[in-house]
């Protein structure tokens, strides 16, 4: 009896389209949120991340009519977030079926959110998703869809964000997003170290030997993908039958 | 069969009720005493606070309601917050009484492992289940708490290991409970609401 390590697809959507784009940047279709969320649903995914990667006030009620469509497709956890600024828009989130609520560059600017949301929603529905980039010799978090850097250490931030009630990190290498070149391992077992709740790693996937490897080194607890997913390149079945038989305790459906 | 669910004013109402409608059931929010009162099976979901999950209670005058329902005999489950609201009290929030139909504390899990404990786990059978019939021994059950029950006779049906042996499956008289959350632990997770359909029937 194992906690299994999770494989969670994500879905980055824009004006209720699912999106992919290279390093944070140029955006590709790749198709409905909710006919991608039912399939990741009937293929064994273990959760489904959604998030909002425009974030613009107006596209709000777009992005939680998209929240409420997907959660009717899914009989397992899901994450939304992206442009959530205070506990409102928390609670909306929330009201429209995630069971959990990703939050980012608000949280660097006003580290309360977490506690507040924390505080009125449990530890278990707060996600702090983290953007994070190597400068010189340190890992620095990255804010505004990987824009701007924040100036914050990136293993002081994950222990200040969990000292202040998030339940998990979602930990995106900024390096390594939409290369294809493997999760950053290296990144991923820091901040596990640091931290006594679930690292989610992001950024990077291309073959099962890349989850096999975050699972491994990484000290992941959990690894996410898009594009691999999103393309049928590679069925989450497939992944996790591979990493079954290496020994990773993973979930099989039946 | 209708199942009313106990509203307290923070729980994830909508995916137990989406739940237990697909599976056919009827479904209704309980907000005020006197549906407590004329309900022939009660679903008390939960997440967030225990103090939040028994103010709320409170605040609704559901809190004598379902003590005197639930001890009257009708069928009930509990879902994470909601099976540890059972109990007499929890060290997440000391000096909050909660529904004290169990003589017992609710712990926090230890520090020696991650928390809280979120992901899919699996459970260890400790006797023969009412809500866990026909599961498959090695299923996996979507978890996401900081706190738990000692596993211990006779309520235990089903245990699972997170720092320490805690009570996953809860089964004593007319009341069922679930650490986890059936309503996002796939197939088999509906499943466990079915057989508590079934059984409440």
């Amino acid at each position: 009896m194992t906690l299994a390590r999770r494989i969670i697809p994500c879905l980055d959507v824009d004006a209720g389209r699912v999106v992919k784009g290279v390093e944070f940047a140029s955006l590709r279709d790749m198709g409905d949120p909710e006919e991608l969320a039912a399939r990741y649903n009937r293929e064994g995914a273990d959760e489904l991340i959604l998030l909002d990667i425009t974030a613009s006030r107006d596209g709000r009620a777009t992005f939680l009519e998209t929240v409420r469509r997907v959660a009717q497709q899914l009989n397992i956890p899901f994450t939304a977030g992206g442009g959530i600024r205070r506990l409102e828009d928390g609670n909306a989130v929330l009201r429209a079926g995630a069971d959990k609520v990703t939050v980012n560059t608000a949280a660097v600017e006003r580290p309360e959110l977490i506690s507040e949301l924390a505080a009125q929603f449990g530890s278990q529905a707060v996600v702090l998703s983290m953007d994070v980039k190597k400068t010189n010799a340190a890992w620095e978090v990255f804010i505004r869809g990987g824009a701007e850097s924040s100036g914050r250490d990136a293993a002081a931030w994950a222990r200040e964000g969990v000292a202040r009630g998030a339940g998990e990190i979602l930990l995106t290498s900024i390096d390594r997003d939409g290369t294809c070149s493997g999760f950053d391992c290296g990144l991923t077992a820091a901040i596990a170290a640091q931290v006594s709740v679930p690292v989610i790693a992001s950024g990077g996937a291309k073959t099962f030997e890349d989850f096999l490897a975050v699972f491994g080194e990484g000290q992941a607890d959990a690894a996410l993908a898009a594009s691999i997913f999103h393309t049928a390149e590679h069925s989450i079945g497939a992944l996790k039958k591979y990493l079954a038989g290496r020994g990773v305790p993973v979930r099989l459906s039946r | 069969m209708k199942i009313f669910i106990i509203d307290y004013g923070a729980g994830n109402l909508p995916s137990v009720e989406r739940a237990l409608r697909s599976l056919g059931a009827e479904t209704e929010c309980v907000t005020r005493p006197e549906q407590v009162a004329a309900a022939r099976a009660l679903v008390l979901p939960g997440v967030g606070h225990f103090s939040a999950f028994v103010t709320g209670l409170r605040e609704r005058n559901l809190t004598a309601a379902l003590q005197h329902a639930i001890a009257g005999g009708i069928p009930v489950l509990g879902i994470c917050l909601g099976l540890q609201a059972m109990f007499s009290a929890s060290a997440e929030a000391p000096g909050e009484q909660g529904l004290d139909l169990i003589h017992e504390n609710v712990q926090a899990l230890p520090t020696n492992v991650k928390s809280p404990h979120i992901g899919w786990n699996q459970l260890r059978r400790l006797r023969k289940s009412i809500l866990l019939r026909e599961i498959p021994h090695d299923a996996y059950f979507y978890f996401a708490h900081s706190y738990a029950v000692a596993a211990s006779q006779p309520h235990t049906a089903a245990a699972c290991d997170h720092g320490f042996p805690f009570a996953a499956v809860l089964e004593q008289d007319n009341m069922m409970a679930v650490q986890f959350h059936p309503e996002k632990s796939g197939d088999a997770g509906w499943h466990v609401l079915r057989n508590f359909l079934e059984w409440a029937q």
